[in-house]
């Protein structure tokens, strides 16, 4: 089985990713190929069983809504491609 | 201390035998880190680090120094160690070996790391891996591939295969590494050393790198199952940081009769003799120190990788989200706008084999396949982790086979142009992952001069029975202490103690 291009094309949009013509080209065939070993796993019947989200059925514990430690910032957004005044900054969104 | 005394402490000396040399001041912390940081030096051909840090070593090693003058303790004060480039270190730049964050320097320490900080070891440096841990070669890296010190024109195995071959050439004491879908495990047994995945959420995950959050595990990788044990010892532990690490008590260290070793009948259908051979012989060791091994069966195992790469790669797919050229990481230039600037720094910053998972994962959780994979995955990873449950009424640990051959030839993988070749090599190691079961890997012979390894799995939290049995193999035999040939006699020291 192949991925339709509009697949593709979606997949690409969703994970806001570009490929370049050659790139895309290996991984539409990757895809299916990787499609085709996933698939094998479809025909099970798991009627009745629980999917396991957490190898040790663990659930989210909760704690304390406290304060327990603060965002330097400046650390923080030190390592920010494109920072000023506290900000991060980007491409204008609204004119 | 001898140079050549010191040479063959680095070499095949426990961590136990450098913390007491260390305290018998028969050699320094900074003797140690010069000797070790001279090893990796010569062994640049191997490109088992991204990064090495001298600097804040032997800065690290003087206070070690300090401390053991002033009859200081903590388990593990002046011994070299390297951390796999996926764990957080403040001060020192951390890539995950992609061109994503080839600049990025975290704010923090991960706890594993601050964990074995504050036990005194001293970070040679960040070891090479595969980009963002995907994979099991160590060939996706951004800083180029890794070479097995066994035979350079083979890989090391990966995703921690800069660990794993550090420690096989005895550049580090020991390294940590993360494991995923087998990345410890696969590559200690392709480098002839010894690896722990440990239970999932025994070993905090904060300050790791996020790949796939439901099965990635920490773990200690040396040459010695002794070394695990010690190196387990100060990784693991509750953390409040990590919702997902476990509150359950340390490891201990008890004493094990004799145990009923499973041999999982689907793990040895379709093995070559070139592994099946060691597997065997190493059955018969186990035997003579008084276990009993019997065939189980695991019924579900043919479905593991299908399943792992479902799983894996849907939540590695949401947890590279966040690289998005604003925070951190890679940021095209000159982006034409907000759109613009998001999917060329992705499509600039991540290597194919990070974007093959990312579609992968982007297929499987879209409207309309999300439950016939992603749902469909999570169930078939129940009854996958409920065939070892019903195993492990009846025996102790499972003996398996590490890797279904020894170490691979360099680009092999990409010459098959098929990347479930490659998915298809962690068929013994995924299974475990993803019941979160905790399971060595130690090697158990040789084939054509390279390493083979055997995998022993164990229920929840029972490191210390794999451990006691790992180490009791060890007593028994010298696989462990075999060092490839090429780097044996590595010019070592600079001869210079201060």
């Amino acid at each position: 089985m192949s991925l339709p291009a509009s697949t593709v094309d979606k997949l690409m949009r969703l994970a806001a990713l570009t490929l370049a013509p050659d790139e895309r080209a290996l991984l539409e065939s990757d895809l299916d190929k990787i499609v085709a070993l996933i698939d094998a796993m479809r025909a099970i019947d798991t009627s009745g069983v629980e999917a396991l989200a957490h190898p040790l059925d663990g659930t989210q514990p909760l704690r304390p809504d406290a304060v327990t430690e603060t965002v330097d910032r400046e650390l923080l957004q030190r390592g920010a491609p494109k920072a000023q005044d506290g900000l991060y900054l980007v491409p204008r969104v609204v004119d | 201390m001898t140079t050549t005394t010191l040479a063959t402490l680095a070499a095949l000396g426990t961590l136990g035998e450098h913390c007491a040399a260390l305290a018998a001041k028969s050699v320094s912390a900074v003797e140690l880190a010069r000797h070790y940081l001279d090893r990796i030096d010569a062994a640049k051909e191997l490109n088992a680090f991204v990064t090495v840090c001298a600097e804040q070593a032997l800065a690290a090693a003087r206070r070690a120094d300090a401390s053991i003058a002033s009859d200081g303790h903590s388990g593990l004060l002046g011994v070299p160690i390297a951390h796999k480039d996926i764990f957080c270190t403040q001060g020192v730049r951390t890539t995950c070996a992609s061109k994503m964050l080839r600049d990025f320097v975290s704010p923090y320490d991960a706890t594993v790391v601050a964990k074995l900080g504050a036990a005194g070891a001293v970070t040679l440096g960040k070891t090479n891996m595969d980009e963002f841990a995907m994979g099991s070669s160590s060939e996706t890296s951004y800083f180029g591939p890794v070479a097995n010190p066994w035979d350079t024109g083979r890989v090391p195995g990966g995703s921690s295969g800069g660990s794993a071959a550090a420690v096989a050439a005895g550049l580090v004491a020991a390294a940590t590494g993360t494991d995923t879908g087998g990345s410890i495990r696969q590559p200690a047994a392709f480098c002839g050393v010894s690896g722990l995945k440990p239970t999932y959420g025994r070993v905090s995950r904060y300050g790791m790198v996020a790949f796939a959050s439901s099965l990635d595990q920490g773990g200690p990788m040396a040459r010695w199952v002794a070394d695990l044990r010690s190196l387990l010892a100060h990784m693991e532990g509750h953390d409040p940081l990590d919702s997902t690490s476990a509150a359950v008590g340390p490891t201990p260290n008890d004493s094990h009769g004799a145990l009923t070793v499973g041999i999982p009948r689907e793990y040895w259908a379709d093995l070559g003799s070139d592994v099946a051979g060691p597997l065997q012989d190493a059955m018969l060791g186990l035997e003579r120190l008084g276990h009993r091994c019997r065939e189980v069966s695991l019924p579900h195992t043919a479905f593991a990788v299908p399943v792992y790469y479902v799983v894996a790669s849907a939540e590695a797919s949401t947890n590279l989200s966040r690289y998005d050229g604003v925070r951190y990481g890679h940021r095209a230039s000159d982006p034409k706008n907000l759109d613009d600037l998001y999917r060329r720094s992705r499509s600039e910053g991540f290597g194919v084999e990070v974007k093959r998972r990312i579609l992968t994962g982007t297929y499987t959780l879209s409207v309309g396949y999300y439950d016939a994979y992603y749902g469909q995955a999570q169930r078939v990873r129940r009854l996958i982790r409920q065939d070892f449950l019903n195993a492990f009424i009846d025996v102790d640990v499972l003996l398996t086979p590490a890797t279904p051959t020894p170490a691979l030839a360099m680009g092999a993988l990409a010459q098959a142009a098929d990347p479930t070749v490659m998915y298809r090599q962690d068929v013994f190691t995924v299974p475990a992952s993803l019941a979160g079961l905790p399971a060595l890997s130690i090697p158990c012979g040789f084939s054509g001069g390279l390493p083979v390894g055997l995998q022993l799995i164990g229920p929840h939290f029972a490191e210390d029975r794999l451990l006691a049995l790992g180490e009791a193999f060890q007593r028994e035999s010298d696989w462990h202490l075999r060092t490839p040939p090429a780097f044996s006699d590595l010019q070592p020291v600079t001869g210079d103690a201060n």
